[in-house]
């Protein structure tokens, strides 16, 4: 009789040697380059998934859904400014550049941004007359490579934000590979078309922070002292880049943590340079407490927001908005199987797999060959998404992050988002409780603060 | 007001009694073709973002970003300038009689920037298409990723000139201390004299074309590639 035991196969997975680590070495092997990205770090990390809402109990009331107001009504620049700018949500578009996004995609964020009542912001390619027309409210980004930009799009801007580092790549220069470079794009930074674009990493007329102090003063006497003025820092040392930032005259500090995205930069600087967006915000905060400006400077704080949750816990936290990048993109359609045009839905995945790739697993928007038309300079690619569709997703997107917003603070008992505290929070793991300075669930317990 | 004071020759605005809020308002909205400032005193910020055709002349030293981000304005400023001196100037025409301290015209996308003097580092990083005219010698890093635009250099010129240049050009007269990555010496053409021919005669410096070099971009840095690892 024949022996009937199943064949065994020896199957030991390697948590040093795992797939993805298999595949870089390979990828490296073959190639003798690093690779070049796009979106956020993949990695997992410490994150607002790892806290909770206390909620309303016996000691504090909810406030009823349907009935009772909960404002969502958010004033950023009252420093210095004489026209701060006024948002009805908290939930701000990141700077995302003309040339990594295309002009659609900039249009249709600036209709939805200004149909929510909210911001948009420019990005390292200057400002198109399509996201200022759309925009009612639109922040102007001064970037090390000051590609495209100019005194008359400064004038027309409703706020000016200082671009110090990004929470990609703290410390690193933007990048635009020739294949995105078309003759407009070009045109806008004054470089030749289908070459690859550098940006610098430091600006080219000042450094530290006494320098950026005269720098802000120079754009506020540029444009009389009317915008509010960003300064906006990749997380790295947020404590002091705050006090930093705010010494220098900012009226609002922008703190972008690791989880941030980026149209194209080397994976090891996302995934192995700053610190995540949870202990950002906490430093940050602490920064601008210790220096009595809470309230004064404005916080806005970006890198992974994702969910209503996510933007709930970082007000808590401390934070007076969020800024989302990457989510705006999922919300147009990134990374799904199909796109929407002429009405119809029509498959992507095959033009996915042209690039190696697959929905889910996609990061290539430097490739300029987005499948769905969102960060691609391709003419015929880039009419995947229509201003109108993606304006839609988006504002039904925010809107569900708004709903989700105030349902927490109506549980936690309050009539505005603003009033959100961190005594609402705890967090679920050590490593969050650390980051976060919230006390463990279930204890008293900081780590690294004496017991209550 | 003093200090404001009108006459058939233009307006003279005294920073010894006017704070510069007051002056770079009046220069945004000039009532006047030619304006006189008195005692800048080394203040930074003097006469950034006029946008008229109008003459300025700044009696005295400037600190940081003077005439920052110029457009149409023709400003002399008889004294030194500090960092940033016309950054990201969009038009006209800035000259500084003296020297200018580091990243003189940074940015700048037109106009024409003289300075009699020495610049210091960096003058000319980032242009994007301004004309810098240099009397005397310029720092080290002058000209760093430079994308549009010349500059000529009367005198010498200090390290890495022209590092990680795109297509701007940059012409030396005198010694060049070393050339940054992607720099390279190139032959001078005719059109090239003729363009070193015309910025002399627009700035006044009475030299030869012919005792110009001209370096430009190699562009091998122009795509990511294995060759050029160190440098992306
Ligand atoms: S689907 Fe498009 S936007 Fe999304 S990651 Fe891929 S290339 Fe980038």
């Amino acid at each position: 009789m024949q022996n009937a035991s199943p064949k065994l196969f020896s199957l030991e997975a390697s948590a040093g040697y795992d797939p993805t680590i298999i595949s870089y070495i390979q990828n490296a092997a073959q190639h003798g380059l690093y690779e070049i990205r796009g979106l956020g770090a993949k990695r997992r990390l410490p994150h607002f998934d790892d806290l909770v809402f206390l909620g309303a109990s016996l000691t504090r009331y909810p406030l009823e859904g349907y009935r009772e107001k909960c404002s969502t009504k958010t004033l950023l620049g009252t420093r210095y400014a004489s026209r701060p700018i006024e948002l009805e949500i908290p939930i701000t578009i990141a700077g995302m550049s003309f040339g990594s996004l295309s002009a659609n995609v900039k249009e249709a964020l600036g209709r939805a941004a200004t149909a929510l009542g909210t911001s948009t912001t420019t990005g390292d390619g200057g400002m198109t007359s399509e996201e200022r027309l759309s925009s009612k409210t639109l922040v102007y980004q001064c970037l090390p490579s000051r590609y495209g930009f100019n005194p008359n799009d400064l004038r027309k801007a409703d706020a000016i934000e200082i671009v110090i580092g990004q929470g990609a790549k703290p410390g690193g220069g933007g990048l635009l590979l020739g294949q995105k470079i078309n003759p407009r794009v070009a045109e806008m930074r004054t470089l030749p078309a289908g070459v690859d674009q550098r940006s610098a990493c430091r600006h080219p007329d000042w450094t530290g922070s006494d320098d950026l102090t005269i720098k802000i003063q120079e754009l506020r006497e540029l444009t009389d002292w009317e915008k509010p003025i960003y300064v906006k820092v990749g997380a790295s040392r947020p404590f002091n880049d705050v006090k930093l930032a705010v010494q220098a005259g900012a009226d609002v500090v922008v703190v972008d943590g690791m989880q941030g995205g980026t149209a194209a930069t080397q994976s090891v600087f996302i995934e192995h340079v700053g610190i995540p967006t949870l202990a950002a915000v906490r430093q940050a905060v602490n920064a601008l407490e210790e220096m009595n400006m809470k309230g004064q400077v404005q916080l806005i704080v970006s890198g992974g927001i994702r969910t209503g949750a996510d933007v709930a816990k970082a007000l808590a936290m401390g934070a007076d908005a969020v800024s989302i990048g990457q989510g705006v993109l999922f919300a147009l359609g990134c990374n799904s199987e199909t796109y929407l045009q002429d009405g119809e839905h029509h498959p992507a995945i095959e033009d996915y797999v042209k690039m190696g790739t697959a929905p889910t697993y996609c990061h290539h928007c430097h490739t300029g060959q987005c499948p769905v038309g969102i960060t691609t300079q391709d003419p015929i690619l880039e009419k995947r998404l229509e201003p109108e569709v993606g304006a839609a997703r988006l504002r039904n997107y925010f809107n569900t992050l708004t709903m989700e917003l105030t349902t927490i603070a109506r549980a936690c008992g309050k009539q505005n988002v603003h009033h959100l505290e961190r005594e609402d929070l705890v967090a679920l793991t050590l490593e969050a409780a650390a980051m976060a300075q919230l006390p463990l669930a279930g204890t008293d317990w900081i780590p690294g603060m004496p017991s209550r | 007001m003093e200090s404001l004071t009108e006459s058939l020759t233009g307006l003279t605005l005294d920073l010894a009694d006017l704070s510069l809020r007051e002056v770079n308002q009046t220069l945004h909205q000039p009532t006047q073709n030619h304006v006189q400032i008195l005692n800048p005193n080394g203040c930074h910020n003097l006469a950034v973002g006029l946008d008229a055709p109008i003459t300025v002349e700044i009696d005295g030293h400037v600190g940081y970003y003077a005439a920052g981000m110029n457009q149409q304005a023709s400003v002399t400023i008889r004294g030194n300038a500090g960092p940033g001196l016309a950054e990201n100037m969009m038009s006209g025409r800035v000259q500084v009689k003296g020297f200018a301290s580091v990243s003189a015209g940074a940015s700048a996308h037109g106009g024409l920037l003289v300075i009699d003097g020495d610049a210091s580092l960096r003058c000319g990083i980032s242009l994007k298409g301004a004309d810098i005219v240099v009397g005397g010698n310029v720092g080290s890093f002058s000209a760093f990723m430079a994308q549009a635009g010349r500059i000529v250099v009367c005198g010498d010129a200090g390290d890495a000139l022209g590092d990680s240049l795109y297509e701007a050009v940059i012409y030396v007269r005198g010694q060049i201390k070393s050339l940054g990555a992607d720099a390279q010496l190139e032959p001078m053409t005719a059109s090239d004299y003729a363009v070193v021919t015309e910025l002399l005669s627009k700035a006044e410096f009475d030299y030869s074309a012919q005792e110009f070099k001209r370096v430009a971009s190699a562009k091998q840095l122009y795509h990511w590639n294995i060759d050029a690892q160190q440098d992306y």
